[in-house]
């Protein structure tokens, strides 16, 4: 029987190493075929921005390795909309990350699903472990 | 479900993020730094008073006693907890989240 | 009930370990089984040997290994994670070409899968970090 993992980012890349080493966790669970989830809020979501360019800092730019989550099966992910408002984002500023559809013809799908904070408390219940970074 | 906070809400929002996000029912649970967020008359008790009335409050009482905060300035209904009373929400709760 | 737990902190600058200490020694009394403790980020810190602080202080590390050795305890250091702040075992140091080792007793370095592992196998995963 499997189990509802959910990862839980809340913080920034790059100042810290944790959202590097949390997704290094997800790549790896994956495999263990359990019913994922990622959720970004707060300053998690400066995880997903585009136009990350790390060279003259001399660290690796790990965020075109979300877009590789859809192949490993990881596609339930799940934005803050008043996180991202209040950082005057949108959905446009965030990496477009997608998934192929298997139940669907292989349709490409998008992975992020934009939610509010009272959605995603309800999602937060819904888990049997939450995994927090 | 049981929330662990370990920042005071005087330095981030740790403690708001996860009030937003406890549902009715749910318990949370101040620890290390967090304990602060337990003190009466700061900026941040109206936030812990309000959500009490859907949530149960703990405070790990080592934490608070460590910092020098003496129980009667504990908002009223936070319930004081050692060690052994974490493992028991632990354990009452069917998952806990930590919010860091 | 079976409990694991995940330390994402290093010993001595957070409280995260000295908490996870202390509630993992409070689970135990209560008659708990300990599945496994997993140790991330700056947590692989806390595995090794060569951490000497002065005498008047506690000693962290020595403190996991004794509660592994009495209680059976499964110490589990990330392998990526020690990789990356120089911690290493005797197959971990002769591997990558290092002339020292420096894990403490007690514990071990494996996977993410064991941390991934802990949250199917437990009835509860606690997170002890900054």
């Amino acid at each position: 029987m499997s189990k509802r993992f959910l990862y839980v980012n809340r913080k920034a890349p790059y100042g810290t190493i944790y959202a590097l080493e949390s997704l290094e966790v997800v790549l790896i669970g994956a495999a263990f075929e359990q019913d994922v989830s990622l959720a970004f809020l707060d300053d998690g979501v400066f995880q997903l921005t585009r136009g990350q360019q790390t060279d003259e800092l001399g660290v690796k730019n790990f965020s075109p390795t979300y877009k590789a989550l859809g192949d490993y099966d990881v596609n339930k992910i799940y934005v803050e909309r008043e996180s991202l408002e209040a950082r005057g984002l949108s959905l446009d500023d965030l990496l477009p990350l997608t998934y192929e559809d298997e139940d669907d013809d292989w349709a490409e799908k998008d992975s992020i699903k934009l939610v509010s904070a009272a959605e995603l408390a309800e999602i937060m219940q819904a888990q049997d472990v939450v995994l927090s970074f | 479900m049981l929330h662990t906070v370990n920042k005071s809400p005087l330095d981030r929002n740790t403690l708001e993020s996860c009030i937003q996000h406890a549902l009715k029912g749910s318990a949370v649970l101040l620890i290390e730094d967090g304990v602060y967020g337990a003190m009466q008359g700061t900026q941040k008790s109206p936030m812990v008073e309000s959500a009490m009335k859907e949530v149960s409050f703990y405070v790990i009482g080592p934490d608070l006693k460590a910092r020098g905060i003496d129980a009667s300035r504990v908002i009223d209904g936070i319930d004081i907890i050692d060690y052994s009373g974490f493992v028991d929400l632990v354990a009452k709760y069917d998952k806990t989240q930590s919010w860091l | 009930m079976k409990f694991s737990i995940l330390v994402s902190e290093g010993p001595y600058t957070h409280q995260a370990a000295d908490t996870a200490y202390n509630f993992t020694q409070a689970a135990l009394e209560k008659g708990h089984e300990i599945y496994r403790i997993f140790f991330y980020h700056d947590g692989v810190n806390n595995g090794t040997r060569l951490t000497t602080p002065p005498q008047d202080d506690r000693n962290i590390v020595n403190r996991w290994s004794a509660l592994a050795l009495e209680h059976e305890i499964d110490l589990v250091l990330c392998v990526a994670a020690a990789q990356r702040r120089g911690i290493a075992d005797a197959d971990e140091a002769r591997r990558n070409g290092k002339d020292a080792d420096n894990i403490a007793a007690g514990f071990r370095i494996s996977g993410l899968g064991q941390l991934i592992d802990a949250g199917i196998e437990s009835d509860r995963l606690i997170t002890f970090g900054d």
